[in-house]
């Protein structure tokens, strides 16, 4: 698939410290052998783990056993909030701060206040819905142990990668490297810290 | 860092596609399609039409600060606006630039909803647009005010004035309307971006590595992160929708909530948003069939993507007629002499060359768009959207100086004649506009790689 000539300076049986090892990382070259290594380590009981892919693909959070809905609920605060404090502005501005008489018609005209009303919804839901992803992803990261895998660039472009991370309880070097070589990838590499 | 070289992807031979009908021409793998686009920034040598075109736009662009500039120091009596057309060419470009910009956020956020394939490959271009689009129409209400160094006086803001806008006026809710939609344009592109800014981080060398890395925000492709990612893309979608109809609506209330015969009308808000797509869809046709062509993106800029372009704004067009058909229609039905004279007005006044140009651009030009060999043809279609872009312009003069030049009292009827400032404005803006869309493209991936990817036929589908 790839074009590429992979560096292939980093072999398998290169030996690491186990205090600084991030995780085991294998890559694969094709989105389908990824889905499946990721609900075998998922069957195999692994759970502190992430796939790392150029396209979005649709079940693969769940093929690791995750999910997550915490930008749906910012995004429905901030709505919320949006909501009362555009609301509220036109309130004040009309009835408090300078309410003025626009031939005799009432000073609360809520109707008028609708549009408003609305923008500040979706800007304030908008605002929600990035800051909101950016922050629950943990970006702007700038440092991230998988870059350490030098290959690892060709994430962004035509390879799949899986990293198991050290910290995940059933997590053991020699174990966990047998496990994901025989999940057919194309390389299994130690991602340092 | 690896040792392997980036630089040389695949070269593919270039093949004459005829009148491909699909979305992405079969023959790319997710290599081949980040080397072709990633690579127009990165390697692949410049056509010269961009230097040309580049370079054109930078002088346009000049009449800008020499129009403004002289606006600011000498007042708004340079322009050709007076009593009773204080409305001239300021709020026509305005209302002209933020409805090309529709075209943009209808392309990215309302296609999305309906899971559009074809959506993919225009929508970072389309967006890009509408962002620059609508930075060239804020220039307008912003200078119209005479006094651009206050502007902020706009803004709903505690000050030692105790003033506050009237949130009773449509014009205060343009302020909303404009603000909320440039500040969601520009989220919604720039997310959009975060993938492929990733790629080029990982793809460029020397110091643009560092550039695109700071923008990329530290993207790693990871899973957790994709589901977040597409989450917050089709929030932002269906919150842009409703968003992108609201904005042009609001501009028509603009001229619906005020009694001036031409003006007061209820088909306002969706024939000024049918109206909004036609004139963005043209332009998407104007910029994208020449750059295309340019940079040999016939695989993913399909004739498929033009004639899907040439039916959204045939079926526009078609509603933009029908308004003009009500008008008539209503000025007649209503029975009120006003309405029929605004109508006489247009139709054997002093501007009637402009009314019937109207009519020619955006009623008859369009009509060759029934044929699919038409839909096809890109110099039909690059011909038909300057008649659309001019149409729609016209359309603006037709309603804005047209309605108010002759109102109730023929003792306070006027002329309105734009003056070299107007024009050096506009077309200034026009410079501005190209500039900044061909900067785009020169230093940011004008198609969206990370969905073209999704889009790539897979081995393991095929065999399914």
């Amino acid at each position: 698939m790839s074009t590429y000539a992979p560096p292939q300076e980093q072999t398998a049986q290169a030996q690491h410290d186990p205090a600084d090892v991030y995780g085991l990382m294998a890559e694969f070259d094709n989105q389908e052998d990824l889905m499946k290594a990721c609900a075998n380590a998922r069957d195999a009981g692994y759970k502190t783990m992430d796939a790392y892919t150029p396209v979005p693909i649709h079940g693969l959070t769940d093929a690791l056993g995750w999910d997550d809905n915490s930008v749906q609920r910012i995004v429905f605060c901030c709505a919320l909030v949006g909501m009362s404090l555009g609301f509220g502005l036109m309130y004040m501005i009309t009835m408090v701060w300078y309410p003025m008489n626009v031939g005799g018609r009432p000073n609360f005209s809520w109707p008028a206040f609708v549009p408003p009303t609305f923008e500040t919804t979706i800007l304030l839901s908008a605002f929600g819905a990035v800051f909101g992803m950016l922050a629950m992803n943990g970006l702007p990261s700038p440092y991230h142990p998988v870059f350490n895998n030098p290959r690892f660039i060709m994430a962004s472009s035509d390879r799949f990668f899986l990293c198991i991370e050290a910290e995940d309880p059933k997590f053991d070097l020699a174990n966990t490297r047998k496990f994901l070589e025989a999940q057919h990838p194309a390389e299994v590499v130690a991602v340092e810290n | 860092m690896a040792a392997h070289d980036h630089s040389l992807g695949p070269v593919l031979p270039p093949v004459k596609i005829e009148h491909a009908d699909v979305v992405l021409v079969q023959r790319h793998s997710n290599t081949t399609v980040t080397d072709k686009i990633a690579g127009v920034v990165l390697w692949s040598p410049t056509p010269k039409q961009w230097f040309v075109i580049i370079a054109i736009a930078f002088m346009v662009l000049q009449l800008l600060p020499f129009s403004l500039g002289n606006l600011v120091v000498q007042g708004i009596g340079l322009w050709g606006i007076n009593s009773p057309v204080g409305w001239g060419f300021d709020i026509i470009n305005f209302v002209w630039w933020i409805g090309i910009g529709h075209a943009g956020t209808l392309i990215s956020a309302v296609l999305l909803l309906f899971r559009q394939e074809w959506r993919m490959a225009i929508a970072r271009f389309a967006e890009a647009m509408t962002i620059f689009a609508v930075m060239c129409a804020g220039l307008y209400p912003v200078f119209h005010t005479g006094r651009p160094w206050l502007a902020y006086w706009l803004l709903p803001y505690p000050n030692t004035m105790a003033l506050w806008p009237q949130p009773r006026s449509p014009l205060v809710w343009d302020v909303f309307a404009v603000s909320t939609y440039a500040t969601v344009s520009i989220l919604f592109w720039y997310v959009g971006l975060i993938p492929d800014l990733a790629t080029m981080r990982d793809r460029a060398k020397g110091f643009g590595k560092y550039i695109y890395g700071f923008l990329a925000l530290g993207w790693r492709g990871s899973a957790k992160h994709w589901h977040r990612y597409e989450t917050a893309s089709l929030l932002l979608a269906g919150l842009s929708t409703p968003l992108v109809l609201s904005v042009h609506s609001i501009v028509s209330f603009d001229f619906a909530t005020g009694l001036i015969p031409g003006w007061h009308t209820t088909v306002f808000p969706p024939y000024f948003v049918a109206g909004a797509v036609f004139a963005g869809f043209a332009m998407v046709l104007t910029l994208a069939i020449p750059v295309r062509k340019w940079y040999g993106l016939e695989d993913f800029i399909t004739d498929r993507h033009l004639e899907n372009m040439a039916k959204v704004m045939f079926a526009t067009g078609m509603i933009v007629c029908y308004g003009y058909f009500l008008e008539v229609f209503m000025a007649w039905y209503s029975g009120n002499e006003y309405e029929w004279a605004m109508l006489m007005n247009r139709v054997k006044g002093p501007y009637a060359a402009m009314y019937w140009a109207l009519w020619i651009c955006n009623g008859l030009s369009i009509q060759i768009l029934w044929f699919k060999w038409a839909r096809r043809s890109t110099t039909v279609l690059f011909i038909v959207s300057q008649f659309v872009s001019v149409g729609m312009w016209l359309e603006r003069f037709v309603i804005i100086p047209m309605s108010i030049h002759r109102d109730f009292i023929p003792a306070s009827w006027g002329m309105y004649y734009p003056t070299v400032f107007d024009w050096g404005t506009f077309i200034g803006s026009m410079g501005f506009f190209t500039f900044l869309m061909f900067l785009f493209i020169r230093g940011l991936p004008m198609i969206s790689m990370f969905e073209i990817r999704t889009l790539v036929k897979r081995p393991a589908e095929a065999n399914h």
